[in-house]
């Protein structure tokens, strides 16, 4: 059964006193737990737990002819699937908008942040270039799937490794190389706000996601500069590099949007942190 | 002549006891499939099927001998409605004649208006439950088509604050415990007021929501450790302990100010 | 071509180690994973629950609905997206071995959704996901006479082999395959098949020695199954 309507109110209430009813802060993530390489057969891939909403990633690797218009760039393609699995809600068939939406935040986080280098994936100008699809899988839904999808498809991302290609360019899978799929330190980090009653949340449940009516989204890296050697996340470099509203039809006041965006960069940051510690 | 009738009913009860072969004793966890206990004597009950001589269980869960009756006590599944119930149900539709009710269960269940007690004469179903309302009701009929609901009975009502929990159903029992002792002792502890649906939704109603929550750890806590031997005394303990750490906190909190 | 030793050196009869774990995914009525080896599926029941549209619905029993599908990056060449010709014939064989136990006359009117992933594949998907669906069906309180117990049978050369890995199923000297590839499933209580399909080409003798192979391997596999849903009473 859905949330119900007296327990929305209670969820409500409660946070006009500043407390959840897991105890957590209003701005603080559940547990993030990453797996790396939950199949040997992806160039790249990841498991993440954020609470108990499981997601998971996988990047692989081919070769094809550019596009015209960039004609020595790599191609990146991201989909997501919100397969029955994660939810009662979820039905057959092919994407639906929440499945197409997620997925496309999330592909403007990564190629906005040109975490992936695109132009190091050049095999033949003109000819021959290396295409990234990158497939997230939500495997159980408890809220805040977009954020748990980011963090899964930038693992897999970060972890992944070349295949070799034959004199003919073609791929030789599961013959990995030790060479990893070109990244700059520019890591996409997508935290949405949820607005529920009057108070902001970040990483809902699902009770809680069901009871807000609204939701911006942030993708948000830090590229460093190329002189600095230091690898700490340095918050005056904050990109922001994918936004979205949406989640219900609700408006919000532009004040609440530009404290959203210094938030945004506050909790991308830390949640970076724990990411990082993660998977490096 | 008696004489020879006796030996020979207890040469036959003698054979029988070698036929009967108990391979699973009360409280063991069966699988799908699993022979229980093999013998004439012994009835399928619940959970369970005959196959030949075998009892055979067709359900994962705990076996339970009641004589010569072989049950199996599922630990999942989800809510079957049984005629008597209480539930708890959500109201999903309306139309002239009544309402439609989640109730969580594979199958449909309405209310019709002649089964409630209306406060007054209302024309319009609409002004008594609106869809989203929460319900206290009881299963009195199962048709073919769906479950019929009625309001009228003792303690039945629509629900206001307070807020829904939902566990498996198949922990229900467990959570009301012998003649309601466990869901009492709850209710004295947290100075709660807590309904408990068959259908696993459970309405609790305190005098804050953090001894609402209260409520709700003790009742999630029975629901994890349904199978658990003592565990009354876990949920006694959990309780006081709780206890203890809220009076701090309001302590504290006055302290503070 | 004579199979003396196994490419992983098992013995002919053995199966890659098995793992399995149940209620994995919390959202649904029943989960589980099981693993051969490197081939890793998990299964998810919900239900029973209503059907819609009504004229869907069957009024004498439950209708159970299976899907099976890959991952896209759970083998070597990406798996496009969405259902493909294989993964409709996989589901639909996947239905047809489980449908004999299960008592769908309890639930007429209602839905029993399996949903099927294989995470990483090294041949015997289906095997392994028949497994993992006898598990979450178990954990999900739906009645059954039996669990359907699952492996993939080969005959390399003139060696019966149990539980193929990838390696073994592609094997191929001068050109042509070597392998046969015998998915199986039984009832073990009853003893009876409930999958049978064949890819490859075999005798009818080391057919029917196949056959009897794949229910001794799948009597073993039976009691891992058992064991791991008995001890769901410890976990609590």
């Amino acid at each position: 059964m859905e949330v119900t309507n007296i327990t929305k109110k209670r969820i409500i209430e409660y946070l006009e006193q500043g407390k959840r009813f897991d105890k957590r802060g209003l701005l603080e993530h559940r547990d993030l737990k990453i797996n790396l390489g939950i199949s040997n057969m992806a160039e790249g891939s990841a498991q993440v737990f954020l609470g108990k909403t499981e997601v998971m990633a996988g990047v692989k690797l081919d070769t094809m002819a550019p596009y015209k218009d960039s004609e020595e760039a790599g191609v990146l393609m991201v989909t997501a699937e919100l397969s029955p699995m994660a939810s009662e809600r979820f039905e057959h068939g092919p994407p639906r908008i929440q499945a197409i939406e997620l997925a496309r935040i999330i592909d403007r986080g990564i190629r906005e942040s040109e975490i992936i280098n695109l132009s190091k994936l050049c095999i033949k100008k003109g000819e021959k270039v290396w295409s990234v699809m990158v497939d997230i899988y939500a495997i159980n839904d408890d809220g805040n799937l977009i954020d748990a999808a980011a963090i899964a498809a930038v693992a897999a991302i970060m972890s992944a490794v070349m295949p070799k290609i034959d004199k003919d360019d073609k791929v030789q899978y599961g013959d990995f190389t030790k060479e990893k799929l070109p990244t700059t330190n520019a890591m996409p980090t997508t935290v949405t706000f949820y607005k529920i009653g009057s108070q902001w949340v970040i990483d809902p449940d699902a009770e809680e996601e069901e009871s807000s009516e609204l939701r911006i989204s942030f993708a948000v890296s830090f590229p460093s500069d190329k002189k600095s050697k230091s690898k700490e996340i340095d918050k005056d470099n904050a990109m922001i590099n994918a936004m979205q509203k949406g989640g219900g039809y609700a408006a919000v006041a532009i004040d609440e949007v530009k404290d959203l965006i210094d938030l945004a960069v506050e909790k991308a940051a830390s949640l970076q942190e724990k990411i990082k510690k993660q998977i490096d | 002549m008696e004489g020879k009738k006796e030996i020979k009913d207890e040469k036959e009860k003698i054979s029988k006891k070698e036929d009967e072969k108990i391979e699973k004793i009360a409280r063991d966890m069966v699988i799908p499939g699993e022979t229980i206990v093999s013998g004439e004597d012994y009835l399928p009950g619940e959970g369970t099927m005959r196959e030949g001589k075998k009892i055979i269980s067709t359900r994962l869960g705990l076996v339970e001998y009641i004589n010569r009756l072989v049950k199996v006590i599922p630990v999942s599944g989800v809510y079957i409605p049984r005629r008597g119930n209480n539930v708890i149900g959500k109201i999903t539709d309306i139309n002239f004649n009544g309402w439609q009710v989640d109730i969580s269960a594979p199958y449909s269940a309405f209310l019709s208006t002649k089964e409630c007690f209306f406060p007054r004469m209302i024309r319009d179903p609409e002004e008594f439950l609106s869809i989203g309302d929460m319900i206290t009701a009881k299963v009195y009929s199962i048709k073919r088509k769906g479950i019929d609901l009625t309001m009228q009975d003792r303690g039945l009502h629509k629900i206001e604050g307070g807020m829904t929990i939902t566990i498996n159903p198949n922990k229900v029992p467990r959570v009301i415990g012998k003649e309601g002792s466990m869901v009492n002792m709850i209710k004295l502890e947290t100075g709660c007021n807590i309904t408990v649906g068959q259908n696993g939704i459970i309405w609790i109603k305190g005098e804050s929501i953090d001894t609402e929550l209260f409520a709700k750890d003790a009742v999630l806590l029975i629901a994890e450790k349904a199978h658990v031997e003592g565990l009354t005394g876990i949920v006694q303990e959990f309780l006081e302990k709780r206890k203890k750490g809220l009076k701090k906190e309001t302590l504290e909190k006055k302290e503070e100010n | 071509m004579t199979y003396e030793k196994r490419f992983d050196g098992r013995d002919f009869d053995e199966t890659r180690e098995t793992k399995v774990e149940i209620g994995i995914i919390p959202r649904a009525d029943g989960s589980a994973k099981f693993t051969f080896g490197n081939t890793k599926a998990i299964a998810t029941i919900y239900g029973p629950r209503l059907l819609h549209p009504q004229h869907h619905q069957d009024p004498e029993k439950a209708k159970l609905r299976c899907n099976y599908d890959m991952l896209s990056f759970s083998v070597s060449e990406r798996k496009k997206p969405g259902p493909s010709r294989r993964s409709t014939e996989v589901s639909h064989v996947i239905e047809n071995a489980l449908s004999s136990v299960v008592q769908l006359e309890s639930f007429p009117g209602t839905a029993v959704d399996l949903e099927i992933e294989v995470i990483q594949a090294d041949a015997s998907t289906r095997c392994a996901g028949i497994n993992a669906a006898s598990l979450a069906l178990a954990h999900a309180g739906i009645p059954m006479t039996d669990l359907i117990s699952s492996v993939s049978v080969g005959c390399i050369g003139n060696k019966i082999c149990i539980d193929l890995r990838k390696e073994e199923e592609d094997y191929e000297e001068d050109d042509e395959k070597m392998a046969t590839d015998i998915p199986m499933a039984f009832s073990t209580r009853t003893g009876k098949m409930t999958l049978l399909q064949l890819d490859g080409k075999i005798k009818p003798k080391m057919l029917k020695e196949a056959i009897d192979a794949g229910f001794k391997a799948c009597l073993k596999i039976n009691e891992i199954q058992k064991k791991a849903l008995r001890a769901l009473k410890l976990k609590e």
